[in-house]
């Protein structure tokens, strides 16, 4: 009788093996694909802007092509939400599964399990949709609609790439933010209409923890906007364009001490806002079960998924913005691939730091996370305020 | 005491004069975290918790009943299904007990074999707690990981005795088959494998300071405290108070290994759970020793077929991975026991609950209790 799974082989010498060989070939290839591909197609915003001279030129009345170009700019937007949950989903699964010596999903689809997601939303499209008997019905279908229409609109000043953008707003960083707070009320209205105990606590706990680090998230975000000196975020993403002694890029993450401090600080804050380990504590599956959506099935729990994933890329993108340059090349000579992929790059890197995050990390208990917040983070916020100021006030000596 | 979800009694908080109410927040039989099938009646105010009374008896197989009508070989397999994450030291403990009262003297490789068994069962048995109490604390990743190596030792049993989880392996008298040079070859890739890994752990979560943060301070039981209630295994241990079967009370040749019991300083969760990691790399060392002093000979002794008992009484206990396993057996001279019982750690660590639970947040009684180990088919029988 031999031994069915010794990982011993695997671990002495990985690159021994013609599949380890074969997967990292894949990957080289499929990069070097995508960065082809999208140094022909150039960059986005103008091809948007020939689409626009293309319906202009239809003979329509004006009002109706800027009602066509909203309901266009609105498709892709949530299309791209969309398409993030497929795609998030299944790079999460990858990556925990390769994290924790699995392989994660290999079946759907052929190719690594690249159907597997869509599959999944198939499933839960066709699932039954189940109101508990002792849920108040109304607020219950509400709750995932209010929970998903903020982060849908919380995206229309977000740069994809040069000049790519939904909505140009001069106050966009204000504006994500704002909107970005209205989702805990979806959140707590599923905690308290599920009529389940559980789910009241994963709710009030939402609704404490994301109205606090709500401050910190702003608050860490306040140098940035003095280093650039707008709340527009096609100006954070200019000031950033350029580089030091012609090869070191200007990212606001390379600015002395605030600008990696902020950086933390707003990764940290942004982890706390989205639900995430160390911090998903709303939904702490070992103690509430799934805390407020553990009433919530097919669609409607799966709007709440997209709404988790949809902010998380929310975040991504604003990293990606405030502190790496956008869509700006890290060297200069990679300037011919267009800034959309850069920012993509950049802001999937940043969401592997998330996923990164959850499969590593235990979670906090409510009240360390509420001290966490009020007594370090939030002080050490305006700490970091100061030191910009400072770093300001000398760079203009 | 009953668990009634009325009797909540209205709390009057003192700061700021508004009538506030208890809740009743009935946890589990069917809950992510509580281990199998225990509930939990927590009446909770906020989330602190004001009561908290464990309810058992969801798994009751009647174990103990059904071994009075079943010969002492059929009794091995009942005994397996006990604790079914550490199933050799169920065996052990019942087999010493029959042998105590048959005065059979069982033979020196079969002894260093449990001894194999029971300490390489331990180190499966503490890496399923080692994973789930990651998951409990909301770290996943380090389940998979224990799993993976478990499934390494699961592989040694199957090769060994054809069984992955209910083994059957030690018998009344030694043990049912014997291990060949690729089996020891084996054990030792894998030993070599899993010492690098313990360090991986210690990186992961034991010293991850979100764990100590969530552990460090949480579920403090002092050795006083620990000692009335009865606690055994790592859980008294953790506590500071050295008391181990294998050294105090040595079976099977344990006084012959050199190895040190693992104890705790202050009592909390992190030390119950640093405990077992710890006891892990003891074991490690106990199956080296044993295998380098594995002597050819005898696995089985000369035993009659049928077993039957002398007249009388025996109680013998070990350390089993979740404590002091004892098993007493009343023979009134016939085929099966008269009566006996099963003295299961499980069972008795689980009553501190209610005590040590008051007080915490809603999140501690999952840190708590895991931190515990219970395994209910030992709990109910």
């Amino acid at each position: 009788m031999m031994p069915r799974s010794w990982p011993t082989e695997v671990w002495k010498d990985p690159w021994s093996l013609p599949r380890y060989r074969a997967g990292a070939l894949w990957l080289g290839g499929i990069l070097f694909g995508i960065v082809l591909i999208s140094a022909v197609v150039g960059e986005l915003c103008v091809w948007g802007e020939k689409l626009f001279a293309f319906l202009s030129h239809l003979g329509l009345s004006v009002v109706v092509v800027d009602w066509i170009w909203v309901l266009v700019k609105l498709g892709c937007v949530i299309g791209l939400i969309v398409a993030n949950g497929l795609w998030a989903v299944w790079w999460e699964r990858k990556i925990s599964a390769h994290m924790q010596s699995r392989l994660g999903p290999m079946y759907a689809g052929g190719f690594h399990g690249w159907a597997q997601t869509i599959l999944d939303t198939v499933k839960l499209l066709l699932k039954e949709d189940i109101t508990p008997a002792s849920a108040d019905k109304v607020l219950h279908a509400l709750a995932p609609v209010v929970a998903i229409a903020p982060c849908v609109i919380a995206f229309a000043p977000v740069l994809f790439g040069k000049e790519l953008a939904a909505a140009k707003l001069d106050i966009g960083v204000l504006y994500i933010f704002a909107f970005a707070g209205i989702s805990v009320i979806g959140i707590v209205m599923a905690g308290w209409a599920s009529g389940n105990k559980y789910s009241l606590l994963g709710g009030l706990r939402a609704a404490a923890q994301i109205v606090s680090y709500e401050l910190p998230r702003g608050f860490s975000v306040v140098p940035i906007i003095m280093f650039a000196g707008s709340l527009d975020l096609a100006v954070i993403d200019q000031a950033q364009a350029g580089y030091w002694f012609g090869f070191f890029p200007r990212w606001f993450i390379f600015y002395p001490v605030a600008g990696q401090l902020s950086f933390l600080f707003f990764l940290i804050a942004s982890v706390a806002e989205t639900n995430r380990t160390p911090f998903d504590i709303p939904e702490a599956e070992s103690e509430l079960v799934a805390g407020f959506h553990t009433e919530f099935s097919g669609m409607k729990w799966s709007l709440f998924f997209l709404t988790e994933y949809g902010y998380v890329m929310l975040a991504s993108f604003l990293l990606a913005v405030f502190f790496f340059g956008g869509g700006a090349a890290p060297l200069p000579f990679l300037r011919f691939i267009p800034s959309w992929i850069w920012m993509m790059g950049k802001a999937m890197l940043m969401m592997f730091v998330f996923l990164w995050f959850r499969w590593t990390f235990p979670r906090l208990r409510v009240d360390q996370l509420m001290e966490f917040n009020w007594k370090f983070l939030l002080p050490w916020c305006f700490v970091n305020i100061a030191v910009a100021g400072l770093i300001l006030a000398w760079g203009m000596r | 005491m009953s668990i009634n979800p009325m009797n909540s009694t209205p709390i009057r908080s003192e700061t700021s004069g508004l009538k506030t109410d208890t809740l009743f927040l009935n946890m589990g039989p069917q809950h992510p975290s509580t281990h199998g099938v225990l509930r939990l009646g927590l009446t909770i105010s906020g989330e602190v918790i004001v009561e908290a009374m464990p309810d058992i008896g969801y798994l009751h197989r009647g174990v103990e009943k059904l071994l009075e009508t079943r010969t002492y070989a059929q009794g091995v397999v009942l005994a397996d299904r006990l604790d079914y994450c550490s199933a050799m030291s169920n065996d052990l403990a019942f087999c010493l007990s029959v042998e105590k009262l048959l005065g059979a003297q069982v033979p020196k490789r079969a002894q260093v074999l449990r001894v194999i068994m029971a300490e390489l069962n331990r180190i499966a048995s503490h890496l399923i707690f080692f994973g789930t109490y990651g998951i409990d604390i909301g770290a996943f990743t380090p389940f998979l990981y224990a799993f993976r190596e478990r499934e390494m030792v699961l592989d040694l049993f199957e090769m060994c005795c054809g069984a992955r989880l209910t083994y059957n392996y030690i018998r009344p008298g030694g043990v049912a088959s014997d291990i060949n040079a690729d089996w020891i070859a084996r054990c030792r890739e894998f030993l070599d494998f899993f010492k690098p890994r313990l360090d991986e752990y210690d990186t992961l979560l034991s010293f991850n300071p979100i764990f100590l943060v969530r552990t460090q301070t949480v579920g403090i039981i002092t050795p006083k405290t620990a000692v009335a209630w009865g606690l055994s295994g790592p859980n008294l241990r953790a506590s500071g108070v050295n008391y181990d079967v294998r050294q105090a009370e040595p079976y099977c040749g344990y006084e012959q290994y050199d190895f040190t019991v693992a104890l705790g300083k202050t009592g909390s969760c992190w030390d119950r759970y640093f405990c077992r990691v710890v006891e892990m790399r003891q074991s490690v060392r106990i199956v080296e020793q044993a295998l380098s002093r594995l002597a050819s000979g005898e696995i089985m002794a000369k035993l009659p077929k049928v077993l039957r008992l002398p007249a009388g009484e025996a109680y013998s206990h070990i350390e089993a991975s979740r404590g002091d396993l004892g098993v007493y057996i009343v023979s009134d001279g016939g085929l099966a026991p008269y009566r006996l019982h099963f003295r299961a750690p499980c069972f008795i660590n689980l009553a501190i609950l209610q005590e040590i639970l008051v007080g915490k947040k809603v999140a501690d009684v999952i840190a708590v209790l895991g931190s515990l180990d219970i395994v209910l088919g030992e709990v109910d029988r």
